[in-house]
């Protein structure tokens, strides 16, 4: 029996070794859910969180895992209101322009960075020009290229002509003027990227020391980065903007692996989730119920034609490609294929954004296959009877892109079939050469939320985003008047004006709009995601123990 | 013995230099520009993407890149990550993380494996080795993401003993948990080994003779029998200890573990040659250091063997 008697022993030994590991977590967990809604202001709260890619700099951030910190360090002049997406001004007092070309801001007084200097004209011009500078390689530096002189300080090669732009000037410590190259009304709107950011004197000093360790002026001030696992931010006492925090801080906990940080959600070792993994999207709303969030995102997804290759460029075409979004049974292939994690689209600009108007697409966006098979006869036809849709294989594309292709064969018999590239890399190549003959996927996260984004930098003349080519002179002209207006108001409604246009033409199908599935623990509550999909962090309450 | 230990280091210059050379060109080879790849989807500014990989010194032919490498190497320079850190720093963040789970794996499946192995090997037809095969069996068929995801739901989310993921890296108790899913295949694969040469040296001439000899039972087993077993043993561990630090990309993976399987993802997703590269040139000295341990240790167990 000695044999057998050890082997007790052994799983004995197991047994002990796992309830030791047990004891040992159980005081960092924190795991207790109890206690009513009595907020701990206290409180502190993890967020699922990846590590930064590069130095912390507001104008070096474009991925998501440094950019979210950042937003949490730093306030602009703007950014917007996370419950409806509008403008509000921060750092701001006002900001004044009478030909929507050049502006003068007036700053409030009272607004510290976290080693207690002021934010002055002079923190905003300063960091605009040092950010723009190409010696600097910034990674969002073209984002200054609407200021005048910023080819001065960026030219496209060779060194700057001159360390800053002409068009910025500082008119005393709570004044500063920006003259752009032409009009741009919706220009305030950009000024809430992070990348417009104000920083501190120190910052110039060592700027590669600072990215390790910033002093910002936002809701939270910068306590420790332990690089590949945590990031860590206390709210700042003298914070001087209209969004309080209503917690002490927050831990941006890195994550490999999504499917870890879901576990650690569910059992309320993290607290705010960044983005459901897609083999937990079938149960997630089951697992945490009315902790699941399921909201819009300013993000859209579509198809768009290569109109200038040779078979679609007739514009009798328009017909027939109205009938292929006629085709595409948007609500199926949203629920079965992708699991409820979109939302059908039926216009361009995804809702959240400032101009979003529902419906602009109307029944060309609503599944109907015998109006479809109608529409691509009497358009003449799809050239040769037989479409592609080029995307890309390493981003989980395939199954609906095979889906749409069934939906598009069954209603009106077009032989449609997907075109895998291997990378993003490859179809990006193809699609920017402007090599695709038929259709390819595409898609447009925000920049800001307003309709002009969605609209002018997708579907403009010549445009950087105009993957399918497309080119009317009365959406040029359309989308030109607008960009002339002295309010964004009146921009958001004239693009609405050229949206209609995209109706006529159909360049591209819009899809569906993404969303945001994510959740919280039983540790926090008010957590609410802005059309970015990101928490709103200053709301976020840390419930008392 | 001295001139074998100088022979084998001195043969491990040579291989040492090959696998540098061989990663170092086949992370440089990978398709995408790593450079270009921080612009996200947009496209990158040209003068600045210029002057990135200047800085970076990208802009030189292969071969060069490759000098610059190899002597920056034996001057303990290994480079910059993309993000301007020294990867020796990522390393000496990484490394201790999964020398610990690596070793805590280790201790596992050699004092488990050994110990079924044995009583398996010793009781030969019965329950318990019949058990053992079973177990081992099922061991080696699962595939590890399987069986971690398996200890995650029934431990962590339905037992609530543990949490899900490592929260802190360093600490020993809460690695143990990942360790055990790490080694368990190779903990199958100590106790089959461990089980046959234990059977077959059963019926050698020196255990007959021991037992004429009237020497304790302990002291057969300890002594005679289980020492000459583990040549075998010693062989598959040794290789076995870089493979667990290679291998433990998955483990850390699922246990959110912060070690060297984790920059290692994380570095080839952002398809960093430099520090892949770093990575494992850390990984080929460890195999290097272990297989010399494992020659050493044959002399120590079987007196016989002599290295010229």
């Amino acid at each position: 029996m000695r044999g057998a008697s050890q082997a007790k022993w052994v799983v004995a030994a197991v047994a002990v070794a796992l309830a030791a590991t047990a004891c040992g977590s159980s005081n960092s967990s924190g795991g207790s859910s109890g206690g009513g809604d009595a907020v701990n202001a206290q409180g502190v709260f993890s967020y699922q969180s990846s590590e930064p890619q590069n130095p912390l700099q507001p104008a070096n951030a474009m991925e998501v895992g440094g950019g979210r910190i950042i937003k949490s360090l730093f306030k602009g002049l703007v950014d917007y209101d996370p419950s409806n997406g509008q403008l509000r001004n921060q750092v701001a007092e006002k900001i004044e322009t009478n030909d929507a070309q050049n502006y003068t801001v007036t700053l409030k007084s009272g607004w510290t960075f976290h080693d207690g200097t002021p934010v002055t004209a002079a923190s905003f011009v300063d960091a605009w020009n040092w950010s723009a500078n190409v010696k600097n390689n910034q990674i969002n530096s073209d984002w200054f290229s609407d200021i005048q002189g910023y080819t001065d300080v960026h030219p496209d090669a060779g060194d700057p002509k001159a360390e800053t732009m002409s068009g910025l000037k500082v008119v005393d410590d709570t004044h500063f003027t920006i003259a752009l190259n032409g009009p741009v009304s919706y220009f305030e709107y950009k000024l809430g990227y992070t990348a417009f950011s104000p920083l501190p004197k120190v910052f110039f000093t060592d700027p590669a020391k600072y990215g390790q360790a910033p002093i910002g002026n936002g809701a939270y001030k910068f306590v420790s980065w332990e690089h590949n696992k945590a990031v860590t931010v206390a709210a700042y006492d003298k914070y001087a903007g209209i969004d309080k925090p209503k917690n002490a801080g927050i831990v941006f906990k890195n994550y490999s692996q999504a499917e870890a940080a879901y576990k650690d959600l569910v059992s309320d070792n993290l607290d705010v989730l960044d983005q459901v993994d897609p083999s937990d999207l079938a149960s997630y709303k089951n697992d945490l119920g009315d902790r699941a969030v399921d909201q819009a995102q300013g993000a859209i997804q579509s198809i768009s034609f290569s109109l200038y290759a040779a078979d679609w460029k007739p514009e009798n075409l328009a017909k027939v490609r109205q009938g292929l979004s006629m085709a595409i049974d948007r609500d199926t292939i949203t629920k079965t294929v992708l699991n409820g994690s979109r939302q059908p689209a039926n216009s361009w600009v995804a809702p959240g954004a400032m101009g979003y108007k529902d419906n602009t697409c109307g029944e060309a966006c609503t599944y109907n296959p015998e109006k479809a098979k109608q529409l691509v006869t009497e358009g003449g036809g799809v050239p040769g009877n037989k479409i592609t849709v080029l995307y890309n294989a390493d981003g989980g594309h395939k199954e609906w892109v095979d889906a749409v292709c069934n939906s598009i064969r069954q209603a009106t018999g077009v032989e449609c079939t997907g075109d895998a590239k291997p990378d993003f890399k490859t179809s990006r190549d193809l699609i920017k050469n402007k090599k695709v003959d038929g259709l390819m996927r595409t898609g447009w996260v925000q920049d800001y939320p307003l309709n002009a984004n969605f609209l002018r930098d997708v579907y403009g003349t010549g445009a950087a985003a105009n993957d399918a080519g497309y080119s009317s002179p009365e959406f040029d002209k359309l989308a030109a008047e607008a960009d002339k207006a002295t309010t964004v108001e009146k921009t958001a409604e004239l693009y609405q004006q050229a949206e209609a246009q995209l109706a006529k033409d159909m360049p591209a199908i819009p899809l569906w709009y993404y969303k945001t599935t994510a959740g919280y623990s039983k540790n926090v509550q008010n957590v609410k995601y802005d059309s970015f999909g990101d928490p709103v962090f200053t709301q976020v309450e840390v419930k008392q123990k | 013995m001295g001139r074998f230990v100088a022979r084998r280091l001195l043969q491990m210059i040579p291989v040492f230099l090959g696998t540098v050379t061989i990663i170092f060109f086949m992370t440089r080879m990978l398709p995408g520009d790593p450079a270009a790849a921080m612009w996200g989807d947009k496209a990158a500014d040209p003068a600045q993407l210029a002057a990135f990989k200047h800085d970076r010194g990208l802009d030189l032919s292969k071969w060069q890149q490759y000098l610059h490498y190899m002597g920056d190497l034996f001057t303990g320079n290994f480079g910059e990550t993309l993000a301007g850190r020294k990867v020796i720093d990522v390393i000496g963040e990484a490394l201790p993380v999964t020398v610990r789970l690596a070793l805590l794996a280790f201790v596992f499946e050699l004092v488990v494996g050994v110990a079924i192995g044995l009583f398996a090997g010793l009781r030969r037809g019965k329950a318990f080795d019949k058990g053992s095969l079973v177990l081992t069996l099922l061991l080696i068929s699962i595939p590890v993401p399987v069986l971690g995801f398996i200890f995650q739901n029934v431990f962590a989310i339905q037992l609530g003993w543990i949490t899900p993921t490592v929260q802190d890296s360093m600490n020993l108790g809460q690695l143990v948990l990942p360790a055990i899913v790490l080694g368990s295949i190779s903990l199958a694969y100590v106790a089959r080994l461990t089980r046959t040469s234990i059977a077959e040296n059963l019926k050698a001439d020196y255990m007959r003779t021991a037992v004429a000899k009237g020497l304790p039972r302990r002291k057969v087993i300890g002594t005679h029998l289980l020492r000459n077993s583990m040549i075998p043993v010693v062989t598959f561990l040794g290789t076995d200890l870089g493979a667990l630090m290679g291998g433990a990309i998955v483990t850390e993976g699922i246990f959110n573990v912060k070690g060297v399987g984790n920059a290692l993802y994380h570095a080839i997703n952002l398809n960093e040659g430099a520090t892949v590269s770093g990575f494992v040139v850390v990984l080929v000295l460890v195999y290097l250091v272990a297989s010399l341990l494992v020659d050493l240790l044959y002399a120590v167990l079987d007196p016989r063997i002599r290295y010229a």
